[in-house]
């Protein structure tokens, strides 16, 4: 077998212990045929990174809820892009404010999802951007 | 400078790319897997075994943390989980265990899909220790995922095996089927706060006492004096640790049982006669690979999906079809050249 399988890290970067979010998208993603490296609750970025370095994957996904995401998610591309990793992509859900929206996108966040977002959408759009 | 250059170098991302190749079996990873064999052969390669739930990964992680405490070697572990048999999509949830390693330079974690394997490890599980061995990891510990009784292909590839157990898991007749209890070097049994423990340790105990005649018995609780077998000289008799793997007791004492271990495979001459058989399975599939490859290419156009569908119909059995295949007229050239005069 010598296809490439699409390898996403889902992490939790930050404080908050609300994870059924990041483990319903990981059970999603598994059931799209995706290997999904989960790494469980409050990582920082620098462990994130680590991760994403460790096991080559093509997607982060990062599950946000504590508000820090302004925080979180430019310095986690800082230490991607640090690493060589700049085709990493990489997705947020959580508690996104609109108004934040577009200043994650111009950092280069592929996409970002809030309450209610479909799993298929999510799906989607991984492997939209995989081809990429 | 070429990936496997970078690798030798010690640069991690081009370890963790390399190791993206080898594991999906593409052309660029057998070559460089070719290129880096002659670097290879120094790591101790430690397989962790066991049923699901029993700690082994929060044992990995307190192996690695003692190792990296002990001496400055540096430690690769490879996490095998299921892939799931429908959709190929796998969650890999060993690293949620082993945070405590992270921003550590000496240690490299991959996890990795069984990907449709039924050993308890993947197919390239041991073609990405090699590439660790060669990056200059001396210490490769390799997860398998949780295992029942029969996930004993581990046993092939490492050197010293660890099974975890936990307590209340199962009786004495668990203990002495044949299977993962076999394949132990070293066993542990993990959760040694819990209730259940002097039983479990008993049964493993009498299960490995019955392999290997000793001195005393106990009967209706009272010690009789056998006479007693002494086993050959060198003998490996695989050690039991107990174990609370979330605060780390007993961690030391497992180290030391793998260290033995190690020992005796070097002293006893195993070592080598593991490596042989080893390298001599790894040969003898590659050649079974190659020949299917060239057996199928050398077969008229056809010929193998025709036998298909009559087996498929129960016109004919796969022994049948085999045979017919084994004995089909073959064009003198492959079928890529045969065009020409």
């Amino acid at each position: 077998m010598s296809e490439h399988m699409i390898r996403v890290l889902v992490a939790k970067p930050g404080l908050d212990g609300h994870d059924r979010g990041a483990k319903v998208v990981a059970r999603a993603l598994r059931d799209a045929g995706m290997e999904v490296i989960y790494t469980g609750l409050r990582q920082t970025p620098e462990m994130i990174a680590e991760a994403a370095l460790q096991e080559d994957v093509d997607v982060v996904g990062l599950s946000i809820l504590s508000g820090a995401h302004m925080a979180l998610a430019p310095r986690i591309m800082e230490l991607l892009k640090a690493n060589g990793q700049d085709q990493v992509k990489v997705f947020i859900g959580g508690i996104i404010p609109d108004e934040d929206m577009p200043r994650l996108k111009a950092m280069g966040i592929t996409g970002i999802y809030g309450p209610g977002a479909s799993t298929e959408e999510i799906v989607k759009e991984i492997r939209e951007a995989m081809k990429s | 400078m070429s990936l496997t250059q970078q690798v030798l170098k010690g640069n991690r991302l081009a370890l963790s790319r390399l190791l993206t190749l080898v594991e999906n079996n593409s052309p660029e990873g057998r070559a460089a897997l070719a290129e880096l064999f002659s670097h290879t052969g120094k790591a101790h390669l430690i397989g962790v075994t066991g049923s699901p739930g029993t700690g082994k990964s929060s044992l990995v992680n307190q192996l690695v943390l003692q190792y990296r405490k002990m001496d400055q070697k540096k430690v690769a572990v490879i996490a095998v989980d299921p892939s799931s048999p429908f959709t190929g999509g796998a969650v890999l949830g060993d690293r949620v265990r082993m945070r405590d390693l992270s921003g550590d330079d000496g240690v490299f974690i991959r996890s990795m899909a069984s990907r449709g394997s039924v050993g308890g490890i993947a197919q390239t599980t041991a073609a990405l220790a090699q590439v660790f061995d060669a990056a200059g990891y001396e210490i490769v510990i390799i997860e398998t995922v949780g295992a029942g009784q029969s996930e004993v292909e581990i046993a092939r590839l490492a050197h010293t095996t660890l099974v975890v157990e936990a307590p209340g898991l199962g009786d004495d007749i668990q203990a002495i089927k044949a299977g993962i209890l076999e394949i132990a070097d070293v066993l542990v049994i993990n959760k040694a706060d819990r209730p259940g423990v002097e039983h479990t340790e008993r049964a493993l105990r009498s299960s490995l006492e019955l392999a290997r005649p000793v001195s005393r018995v106990y009967h209706h609780g009272q010690a009789m004096t056998v006479k007693a077998h002494k086993p050959p000289p060198n003998t490996w008799i695989p050690p039991i640790n107990k174990t609370i793997a979330t605060d780390g007791s007993g961690i030391a004492k497992v180290i030391e049982s793998i260290a033995k271990h190690m020992q005796y495979l070097r002293t006893s001459g195993e070592w080598n006669a593991r490596e042989r058989a080893r390298l001599r399975s790894e040969t003898e599939a590659l050649v079974r690979d190659t020949l299917m490859t060239q057996f199928l290419e050398g077969l008229p156009e056809g010929a193998f999906e025709s036998a298909l569908e009559r087996v498929f119909s129960h016109s004919l059995s796969p022994i049948e079809a085999a045979q017919f295949l084994a004995q089909t007229e073959r064009p003198q050239t492959p079928r890529a050249t045969k065009e020409q005069p």
